[in-house]
């Protein structure tokens, strides 16, 4: 028996509104390669942001136990003084800076001040050779691929003589070769001791890689697997992920009527905005009725978003080509005002980012999108507004003192409410929901499924983009799987599953 | 609970607490002279222009905390232009007035085509546009002295010795009855129309907020307007650039507070994304920021060739920077998003204040501007440490 490198109990984070860890108990032995796999949200991320110091001790309940003794990390800075190193997702590197600069961000070659750039760039070249990385040390990183990107991360991390090497989906952007020779390393570095942490949706790879498989599902740890032990498969990983009750946490809809086809897109195709050869959207048609909720589901990046943004007034993409029909008419829409003005409405997935005014009043939040509804043209008149807010404040049960409140003081979910009073408010007939419930809390959730069957009731539809499976299954009537930027699959509410919806998303990425 | 309303209200009355100490002690520290009749009137008359500049110069700043570098250069050159066009040329003064509002425009476009189209940080559009108006305004005027000869463009836009609203009320020496009349009127309307507001909510069961601190703002606000016309009505009546000053900032402020345009300035700067996705032309907005920066910029030009009766190549140096402060210190974000045209009135009368109350203390003059500089790095500190507060 190994020894326990590190041991995390009873770890419980709440955000204002959210309990994102709910007593989570992880324990990893000195050498292994320990896989945490779940859902979008369910709190893989801020498991590990709490144990790198990201999340300072005292934000959190519970303990820490690296290495036989209590850690109490204030900053990332001590966490990585006692060898846990942490690769973020979104790869962290300056482009402007050589591969060697970047390796000793923070970490400095030389004396005091002055930076010795000959030691600097020696001990990156030893590094690099120990990743198998065979670049120049002095080549920018804007010049090289992604893939050689994340040996740097890695190189950089093992400059900082990493003990715990933590990786948060490390071969997300990468292609399948440059995958394998990632995980191939890691097998390697196992072999001369160095402990892993791998954070990743690709089932497959985790298979391949893992010593001992954790699943985590809305905060909580489900259930350790280990190799040689447990089944190992894909199938038997996905029940983990996924497999909960689903009893009435989606309230029912009633007699809805679904009738004529309110919207379709046939062949869209979208270009990324900078890089203007990749493709992010594929030759995608979909449709959807009157008094119909449509899901589509996907991991992140399957260019669900991209899809919805470009849809709304081509306010994302480059060289978009495709046809949108309205109620059977076909319409070219130039800017998000022309599609608001075709009774379309894209409530965003990044509700503080692009979403909200967090430093107005919500007021002047639920009417922006709509000015015409509260003014003449030119003059806004007041007290309409103000009756408009409070209107949708009481219909959508939003939590406040008043409406004059700023809505960065909200908690999310109510915030989501605001926007979704916004868009209400702007009289859609076609409402693309991304995300609508992320980062909120199980009560609000319910509410605003709630107000989905109103607008439903109501003959509008509703196309709802989300990665959380259960809420797709439990409120689409119809539900279309995407990624890679195609839709690779269309389900009835009948036949859809958790588990074949999965099995659409990796039986297409095999495909590549 | 308590604490904290009083905290919110400290906060958003700040600057008119530091503009009545700031003025208490300059009233101490003067021997009440700031307050006299012909040093309110010179205080007016003397910033007119920052007034005018720092409204325009908040619609720029409220998109997103830009700022305007161009406008001392600006209010130089088409002051040129407009001494040319009416000394040399000539022309007759109200055309040449109206040259010079569309030249104030089109130069603003200019710069603003750059800004809100192809994206170029204001910040350098509007430092080329420094550099290149103030070497037009050299070129122009042959980096010579033109003096204003012509007395109706003069009086018009309060300068020389007789630039006031004439009595027509016919008061004798020593009391304007016309400013004083003025002030009454004002004060009436005021009130009428805040109540009628107030009654019209009441009636269709609108929140009405509270009615004490409304009668107590109606109050003050109609004391300081009496205050102000008495004292004018004392020296020589209402200076014909007050009624400049009023126009800008009666028009502006409605734009901003009422219109819907206004609320695009707002939105852009406190989350441009949103507002962009809410269906708002966003490069608009910031088209109409900078061309309107650059009409502004005109009038303020005339306002200066007239007060100083002559163009010249050295003029508006440094009225960027005191359109900037004023907004800065009257509550404007340097993020954007947050500010008023009241907020800017006070920022801009607090600097006027400060800088006459020591210029008649007889401060040095370079000392001066190390009081007005740190007061403008306390007025940003405060906001930013505020705005961190609240979150």
């Amino acid at each position: 028996m190994a020894k326990i490198l590190l041991e995390m109990k009873n770890i419980t984070k709440t955000f204002p509104g959210v309990k994102a860890l709910d007593n989570v108990n992880l324990q990893v032995e000195e050498g292994e390669i320990h896989a945490l796999v779940g859902e979008n949200g369910a709190g893989k991320s801020t498991l590990m942001n709490v144990l790198s110091g990201v999340y300072p001790y005292g934000s959190y309940e519970g303990d820490i136990i690296y290495n036989g003794e209590v850690c109490k990390f204030h900053d990332i800075k001590q966490s990585e003084e006692k060898g846990i190193v942490i690769i973020h997702q979104e790869l962290a590197l300056v482009p402007y800076m050589s591969i060697g600069e970047n390796m000793f961000l923070g970490n400095e070659r030389g004396k005091k001040a002055a930076i010795d750039w000959d030691e600097t760039y020696g001990q990156a070249e030893k590094y690099m050779k120990e990743v198998g990385l065979s670049e120049s040390s002095r080549t920018l990183i804007k010049d090289i691929g992604t893939g050689k990107q994340q040996l740097v991360e890695i190189a950089k991390a093992l400059a900082k003589n990493a003990k715990l090497l933590i990786l948060d989906e490390p071969t997300s952007s990468l292609n399948e070769s440059d995958s394998k020779a990632l995980l191939d390393l890691l097998l390697k570095f196992k072999k001369d001791g160095m402990t892993c942490i791998i954070i990743s949706h690709k089932l497959n790879e985790v298979s391949y890689v893992a010593d001992k498989i954790t699943v985590i599902r809305d905060g909580s740890t489900i259930e350790t697997l280990t190799k040689g032990v447990d089944d190992f498969s894909e199938d038997r990983i996905i029940k983990g992920m996924v497999g909960r009750e689903i009893a009435d946490r989606f309230p029912k809809r009633h007699g809805v009527q679904i009738s004529d086809v309110s919207m379709e897109v046939k062949n869209w195709t979208v270009y990324h905005p900078i890089y203007t050869e990749r493709k992010v959207v594929d030759n995608v048609s979909i449709k959807v009725h009157k008094g119909e909720v449509v899901g589509i589901s996907g991991l992140m990046g399957a260019g669900r978003t991209e899809l919805a943004k470009s849809v709304f007034g081509r306010s994302y993409g480059s060289n978009i080509s495709g046809t949108l029909l309205l109620n059977g008419k076909e319409v070219h829409l130039k800017s998000s005002r022309d599609a608001i003005a075709h009774k379309l409405a894209y409530v965003t997935e990044d509700r503080k980012g692009d979403g909200l005014i967090l430093s107005n009043p919500i007021k002047t939040n639920t009417t922006l999108a709509n000015m015409a509804g509260v003014s003449n043209g030119i003059v806004i008149d007041k007290d309409k507004e103000y009756a408009v807010a409070v209107e949708y404040k009481e219909k959508l049960k939003t939590k406040c003192p008043t409406v004059e409140q700023n809505v960065g003081n909200l908690s999310g979910g109510n915030q989501q409410k605001v926007l979704l009073a916004k868009w209400m408010f702007a009289d859609p007939d076609v409402l693309i929901l991304d995300e609508p419930t992320r980062g909120i809390d199980v009560g609000a959730k319910y509410e605003i499924y709630c107000i989905i069957n109103d607008l439903v009731a109501a003959g509008k539809s509703v196309i709802m983009i989300s990665s959380e499976l259960p809420e797709v299954l439990g409120m689409s009537d119809r539900i279309y799987v995407m990624n890679e930027g195609r839709i690779v699959g269309e389900l009835s509410q009948e036949e859809a599953s958790q588990e074949k919806i999965m099995s659409c998303i990796l039986s297409s990425s095999k495909g590549e | 609970m308590d604490k904290a309303k009083l905290r919110e209200g400290i906060q958003k009355y700040s600057m008119i607490i530091v503009l009545v100490l700031v003025t208490l002690f300059f009233t101490w520290g003067t021997q009440g002279k700031i307050l006299f009749p012909q040093n309110i009137t010179n205080l007016i008359s003397q910033n007119a222009y920052v007034y005018v500049l720092a409204t325009g110069m908040l619609l720029c700043i409220l998109t997103g905390g830009n700022i305007d570098l161009s406008v001392g250069s600006v209010v130089c050159f088409v002051g040129a232009v407009g001494g040319v066009f009416m000394e040399k040329m000539g022309m007759p003064m109200p055309i040449a007035v109206i040259l010079m509002l569309l030249l104030g425009a089109v130069i603003g476009a200019w710069q603003a085509v750059w800004i809100a189209y192809v994206h170029v940080p204001p910040f350098i559009t509007t430092l080329s546009g420094m550099f290149v108006f103030r070497g037009l305004s050299n070129v122009v005027l042959g980096g010579q002295t033109l003096p204003i000869k012509n007395q109706a463009f003069v009086v018009l836009f309060g300068g020389g010795a007789n630039c006031y609203v004439p009595d027509i009320l016919g008061g004798g020496e020593g009391m304007n009855r016309l400013a004083l009349v003025v002030g009454v009127v004002a004060c009436v309307i005021f009130v009428v129309v805040t109540m009628k507001g107030y009654l019209n909510r009441k009636k269709k069961g609108y929140e009405t907020g509270n009615v004490a601190a409304m009668y107590i703002k109606m109050i003050l606000i109609c004391a300081v307007i009496l205050f102000i016309t008495y004292k004018l009505a004392k020296y020589k009546g209402i200076p014909t650039s007050l009624v400049w000053v009023l126009i800008v900032v009666l028009i502006y402020g409605y734009i901003t507070s009422k219109t819907t345009i206004g609320r695009y300035f707002y939105a852009v700067g406190g989350n441009e994304k949103a507002t962009k996705l809410s269906g708002i032309n966003t490069e608009r907005v910031y088209f109409l920021a900078y061309t309107n920066m650059g009409l502004l910029s005109a009038l303020a030009g005339m306002l200066t060739i007239a007060r100083l009766t002559s163009a010249q190549p050295t003029y508006g140096q440094n009225y960027e920077m005191d359109a900037i402060g004023s907004c800065f210190i009257g509550g404007a974000s340097a993020y954007g998003g947050t500010g008023t045209v009241p907020g800017v009135i006070i920022g801009a009368t607090l600097m006027g204040i400060i800088n006459q109350g020591m210029s008649i203390m007889g401060t040095d003059q370079n000392m001066q501007k190390v009081v007005k500089g740190l007061v403008l790095l306390a007025a940003v500190i405060f906001d930013v440490v505020s705005k961190k507060r609240s979150e």
